[in-house]
């Protein structure tokens, strides 16, 4: 028994009680505190993986109650490299947001932070969790601080923009503790290991179908793909720019981990868990095409990213449907790719943002000359999401065009190769008025602080890097998390 | 418990679906949110529910019979799903402050009107 599946999940929850009162003495008192406490969760999430990768899954009974009667947290090489990830970009935001300018009151950059802390606890107790009504619990304390975050933006559209964000978040929670029910009444167990060993005994029954249909469903909304994405580029759009590298880079990789945890890991791709996998296939190359297409008809850049999340969390779908070692080996290396380069994108949107006030394609006219490390990193970021080699965008869709191709499944081939092209249109589109319009007439650029450039320059750097170093990274955490989500199937 | 129960659930379930999707004032939409819990909440209640069971409370040592006690996990998850739901329905009917005050409506087609026009 260890105790660090519960640590990294109780570090931020009890560090975000004390914000708003830091807040009141020093607004950079309560930031300092809320920086240290995600780079203790950072610390205590490594410690974990490295417990994890050298002796196999963590796990603990909370309260002493012995699964499946208690809950158990759980961690193994797949949750812990994700807890990894998800730590370590909320501690390059935590920077990135350091010395944003304070326009708020004392009382609300408190409360900010609380709220940051929050869905910190939030996410990583989602990836903690072995239990999976607990996980809907960690589900609603990440997506209701996501809420009041999106809705602390700037402009005046914010408030609606998280309203609808909540209405259907709350009706996609509310499905997954609905399909949960049916599963409870087939099983009897909220426990996924206890789950794990029932399940087939149930695989093929018709109402196992519906409780995936409806569990799945319900984190597909808040992932989200097409057509279920109504709330979010109207939410990463309001959203204050300075959360919007988190929000948009961590959230959506922890809702595919559940959905793939669940189908794969837990119910081991049996039956009506193999069925729900299988149809995931046509909801991924849909959100991939359309995604890709609406991103190209936005005139503001964040809404752009957003439809260009769609797209790429699309691409999650499609290969875990193909399910073949290399194509989840290609997921969960997307998965990395995607959280690191959205969020450095992000990073450069909300700088434009931040000394223009808006974010549309014609604020990035003249980048490269009047910002030109915003508009490098954007590049960067921009080319490596596109796949050029040898950056991290890359082999994500490399493995999996090798996957789709050892199962010949042409169609998904067929869209994984569209996909790199259709980035390049709408990232090029931005590229163009970076380097080839002329700046507009305005007032002199003040340089961006060191506190936002150095998280955006690192995840820039990572961008290429992560690319060039691909195998040993492979070898030392992809391949491990893939054999702890599929148990080495395929 | 009878089909019929669950089909009163499952009616309240896709009437808090229609309210939340389709009806333009915020506050419904809100109130629509709350029936789609609330139509959950029961389903659970009906999964554990018994006639002629008791609460599973224990009179004296010695083994029970577990056929004669209801389950009190369902209540018991419920019990935090409907903490959810209050939190839920919190942090929304503070965000609809927020927009009556800056729009003076709560119907959506207008504030999208005056977003729109601003």
């Amino acid at each position: 028994m260890s105790a660090l599946p519960v640590l990294i999940v109780v570090t931020p929850l009890v560090a975000a009680l004390a914000p708003p009162l830091l807040a009141l003495a020093s607004v950079r008192a309560a930031k300092a505190w809320s920086l240290a406490a995600q780079v203790l969760c950072l610390a205590l999430s490594a410690a974990a993986l490295r417990a994890v990768l050298a002796g196999g899954p963590l796990r603990h009974a909370l309260g002493g109650w012995p699964a499946p009667w208690g809950i158990e947290c759980v961690l193994d090489a797949f949750s812990a490299s994700l807890a990894v990830l998800v730590a370590g970009l909320s501690v390059l935001t935590g920077l990135y947001a350091w010395d944003w300018s304070d326009r708020r009151s004392p009382v609300r950059e408190g409360a900010f932070q609380s709220l940051f802390l929050l869905l910190l606890a939030g996410l990583l107790g989602m990836l903690a969790t072995g239990d999976l009504f607990n996980l809907y619990v960690f589900l609603e304390i990440a997506s209701l601080s996501s809420y009041a975050l999106v809705a602390a933006g700037p402009g005046r559209e914010a408030p609606l923009a998280a309203f609808r964000y909540l209405l259907l978040g709350g009706a996609g929670a509310t499905f997954w503790v609905l399909g949960l029910g049916y599963l409870y009444a087939l099983t009897g167990t909220l426990n996924m290991a206890d789950l794990s060993a029932r399940w087939p005994a149930i695989a093929s029954a018709p109402a196992s179908s519906a409780a995936l249909g409806l569990m799945v469903a319900g984190l597909a909304l808040k992932m989200p793909v097409f057509p279920l994405h109504g709330w979010q580029p109207g939410a990463y759009a309001a959203a204050p720019p300075q959360i919007m590298p988190f929000i948009a880079s961590a959230g959506s990789k922890v809702m595919a981990y559940a959905i793939f945890r669940l189908l794969a890991g837990t119910l081991g791709a049996e039956g009506q868990a193999g069925r729900a996998l299988e149809a995931l296939a046509p909801v991924g190359l849909l959100s991939v095409a359309a995604g890709s297409v609406l991103a190209l008809t936005q005139t503001d850049v964040r809404r752009m990213l957003a439809y260009s999340s769609v797209a790429q969390l699309g691409l999650l779908f499609v290969g875990f449907s193909l399910g073949g070692r290399w194509a989840v080996i290609g997921v969960l290396w997307h998965m990395l790719a995607h959280a690191v380069l959205k969020s450095c994108l992000f990073m450069a949107a909300g700088s434009v943002a931040r000394r223009r006030g808006s974010c549309d394609l014609d604020d990035f006219a003249g980048l490269g000359r009047t910002a030109p490390l915003t508009a490098a990193c954007f590049a960067a970021a921009g080319l490596a999401l596109v796949g050029l080699p040898p950056a991290a965008g890359f082999f994500g869709k490399w493995y999996l065009l090798r996957g789709a191709l050892d199962a010949g499944a042409w169609a998904s081939v067929a869209v994984v190769a569209a996909s790199g092209l259709m980035t390049a249109l709408y990232v090029f589109r931005v590229l163009e008025r970076i380097y080839l319009s002329p700046p507009p007439e305005t007032k002199r650029v003040e340089p961006l602080g060191p506190w936002s450039a150095a998280p955006m320059l690192a995840l820039a750097a990572a961008a290429v890097l992560l690319g060039v170093f691909n195998e040993p990274l492979i070898a030392a955490f992809i391949e491990p998390a893939w054999l702890a989500a599929t148990g080495g199937r395929g | 418990m009878s089909a019929f129960h669950y089909a009163a659930c499952g009616a309240l379930f896709l009437l808090g679906l229609h309210g939340l999707l389709w009806r333009p004032n915020l506050l419904r939409k809100l109130m629509a949110l709350n029936v789609l819990q609330a139509s959950v909440v029961l389903f659970y209640i009906l999964l554990a529910a018994k006639r002629g069971a008791s609460p599973p409370v224990l009179a004296g040592p010695g083994p029970a019979e577990a056929a004669a006690f209801i389950n009190p996990l369902p209540h018991a998850l419920m019990l935090t799903a409907i903490v959810v739901g209050a939190a839920t329905t919190g942090v929304g009917l503070a965000l609809i402050i927020r927009v009556h005050r800056l729009f003076g409506t709560l119907q959506e087609p207008e504030i999208v009107d005056k977003l729109g026009r601003s």
